[in-house]
């Protein structure tokens, strides 16, 4: 047992994501474990898709890796930071820069632009004149495709369009790790395709770590790497790809 | 990371106009509650400081009477301070009231700074003319003295106080108390005191106060020949005082008094009473409109919590994409704030007009007297006050749903959506 934990550590300094015997329970009158003992170490530039049947608690590690969720034993490193020891606004600087996140529902804000919706993260985090973020946020518009849509709001939108707004909005902030959860679950079979190349350029063209649930087997088998979970554990890795 | 006032602004009106009516309502309740504050606010002191400002006009602002506050002890007390003394068979002593030889007294009241003091003796005598009867009070006055404490000789209709030195026994009369006796100018009336002397005195001014009751009761002539009258040679019953400075009134009436020993009173303890009930009508003035404001604020409250549960979507969507808890509290905060404020400045508005409105009714006291305009005053105080007990309101209402939702944990309701 002590070899192995040896050799997770000795990658730990490259590593964009590590999660150390990572468990998650719910408390309640009867406890739930969402994950359970996750070992993870994922390289930067890697295209991770994480698989598993419903209930298996994806999400679960996703929200843990993204700081939302915190584990109950275990310990999680980003970009080579111990994260258990950032406090709330901590973490939330770290997800407003470091990290990008895709919903299975889209999660744009109902009430705003495409255009908007790409704004609110970039002016959270800058103090740079309105007018350069909005340059940045068209050009992210354009890479992705949906220039075009920019003034229409999320409810005039098709789902493929709405997830490649939700995909420009967890970019703005040019972040090195993206996490995307389910992104494809509620799209045709063209825009999932679609959806998950560009995810897949993400890391490949830009470098960013991508970690994508699925639960599709051909999406997953375009990834670089496929994890499989089951009852919260990790009981298949195709191990590191980069 | 500056704080981004700007998106969180925009945030909030985004979330606000979602819901005018709602809003609209909230901002009413708020706008309702400052604008009767300060309507109220102005009216009550606008009506209190012109009742005082009568009073202060009229009335001497400092009396100094020929009674003492406590009752002199007895010399055995004196003898045995604090002792318990029975006395049995105490007979009062036949004392004449009276403040003794005023000169010197009205000099040293006069010394003072600021200070203008007259004497009379007041006394109740029996005019007749033409076969009628009337008993009125007389009051003896120095018209050198008197015209500097008290604004009798601006209520004279004829004559002036210095006639009284043109005839060899002049009065002056209260204008019912000579409708009364049918006395006119150049009447000459004979006067009867108690102890028995009688004058015969010439009319020689009429005075009209505005006051019927008082009119119809009083007349006045020189002390020297009222002490004579009454058979109270080089005695007067009171020494009123005028000041400059009018809020001074009781700090000089405890120095008067403790100088010179009798009792003096100031205008505020003269009317005790009545800036008592101001006081009252002032807290259940202030507490209506606090009842309007605490309603206004449950509608802030009302609608900022409809919407952070509405947007708790939103909430964790700006906290997933890395918003922290403040920014959360500072937006719907603000929400609340933005409400407080603009019914803030309405209520400006409603509170003006109604100032102008009330300004502009007239009231009619007494019958055939004139009608008297509401006396409201226009303060920036009142201003400011009722913004500040809005805004907090308004602060309060915000503060308390904007803290639940920033406690609000994204993963539950990112779970809850999927
Ligand atoms: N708030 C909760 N209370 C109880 N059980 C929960 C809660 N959230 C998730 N679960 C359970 O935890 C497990 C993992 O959920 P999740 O991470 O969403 O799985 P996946 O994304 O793989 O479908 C599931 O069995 C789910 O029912
Ligand atoms: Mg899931």
């Amino acid at each position: 047992m002590g070899t192995p934990a040896r050799t997770v550590r000795a990658s730990e300094s490259t590593a964009a994501v590590v999660a150390e015997e990572v468990t998650r329970v719910l408390p309640g009158a009867v406890a739930t474990t969402l994950v359970e003992s996750v070992d993870l170490v994922i390289g930067a530039g890697e295209f991770v898709a994480i698989t598993g049947p419903s209930g298996s608690g994806k999400s679960s590690l996703l929200y843990l890796l993204g700081l939302l969720d915190r584990p109950t034993s275990g310990r999680i490193l980003l970009e080579g930071r111990d994260t258990g020891a950032f406090g709330r606004d901590e973490a939330a600087a770290f997800r407003l820069s470091r990290i990008g996140f895709v919903f299975q529902f889209h999660f744009l804000l109902p009430e705003f632009t495409v255009m908007e919706n790409v704004m609110i993260p970039l002016r959270r985090l800058s103090g740079r004149a309105h007018g350069r973020l909005a340059v940045r946020a068209q050009d992210i518009l354009e890479s992705l495709g949906i220039a075009a849509l920019r003034d229409r709001r999320p409810d005039q939108l098709s789902g493929g369009e709405r997830q490649r707004a939700a995909i420009a909005r967890a970019l703005a902030n040019d972040p090195p790790i993206v996490l995307a959860d389910e992104p494809t679950g509620n799209l045709d079979s063209h825009n999932a395709d679609l959806v998950f190349s560009i995810l897949g350029e993400l890391a490949a063209k830009e470098g960013r770590t991508v970690i994508a649930v699925t639960h599709d087997a051909a999406l997953a088998a375009r990834a670089g790497r496929r994890v499989g979970l089951v009852d919260g554990r990790i009981v298949a890795d195709s191990g590191p790809s980069v | 990371m500056a704080f981004p006032w700007r998106l969180i602004v925009g945030i909030a009106f985004t979330h606000i106009r979602g819901r005018t009516r709602q809003t609209a309502l909230s901002i009413l309740g708020v706008a309702t509650g400052v604008g009767f504050a300060i309507a109220m606010a102005g009216l009550m002191e606008g009506s209190q400081s012109d009742f005082i400002s009568r009073i202060v006009d009229s009335t001497p602002h400092v009396v100094v009477k020929d009674e003492f506050r406590d009752p002199p002890l007895q010399p055995v007390a004196r003898r045995h301070a604090g002792a318990a003394i029975a006395l049995r068979g105490v007979k009062p002593k036949e004392e004449l009231r009276g403040i003794r030889n005023p000169r010197p007294k009205l000099a040293a009241l006069d010394a003072l700074p600021g200070v203008a003091a007259a004497p009379i003796l007041r006394g109740q005598v029996v005019l007749r003319y033409g076969g009628k009867e009337v008993a009125a009070s007389l009051i003896g006055i120095e018209p050198k003295r008197e015209r500097r404490v008290s604004q009798v000789e601006s209520d004279m209709i004829a004559g002036t106080l210095d006639s009284l030195y043109g005839a060899a026994n002049g009065i002056i009369l209260g204008r019912s108390l000579a409708r009364k006796l049918a006395a006119e100018m150049g009447s000459t009336l004979s006067v009867t005191s108690p102890a028995g002397v009688m004058l015969k005195m010439k009319v020689v001014g009429l005075v009209d106060s505005g006051i019927v009751s008082l009119d119809e009761g009083t007349s006045y002539a020189l002390l020297k020949k009222v002490q004579v009258l009454l058979e109270r040679p080089n005695i007067v019953n009171e020494i009123r005082l005028r000041l400059d400075d009018v809020t001074a009134a009781r700090a000089i009436a405890h120095r008067v008094e403790t100088r010179i020993g009798y009792k003096s009173e100031s205008w505020e303890e003269a009317n005790e009473g009545i800036l008592e009930t101001f006081a009252i009508r002032n807290i259940i003035i202030y507490t209506v409109v606090s009842g309007i404001l605490i309603v206004a604020a449950f509608g802030i409250f009302n609608i900022v919590s409809t919407i952070t549960f509405e947007k708790a979507h939103d909430i964790a969507i700006l906290k997933s994409l890395g918003f922290r808890e403040s920014d959360i509290r500072a937006l719907f905060l603000f929400e609340g704030l933005l409400m407080g404020g603009v019914g803030t400045l309405l209520g400006w508005g409603l509170g003006y007009a109604l100032c102008r409105i009330l300004g502009t009714v007239h009231i009619q006291i007494r019958p055939g007297a004139e009608a008297m305009a509401l006396p409201v005053i226009y303060a920036p105080a009142h201003y400011l006050i009722a913004a500040a007990a809005a805004l907090s309101a308004a602060a309060i209402a915000g503060y308390l749903p904007a803290r639940r939702a920033a406690r609000l944990n994204p993963v539950d309701i990112i779970r809850g959506a999927t």
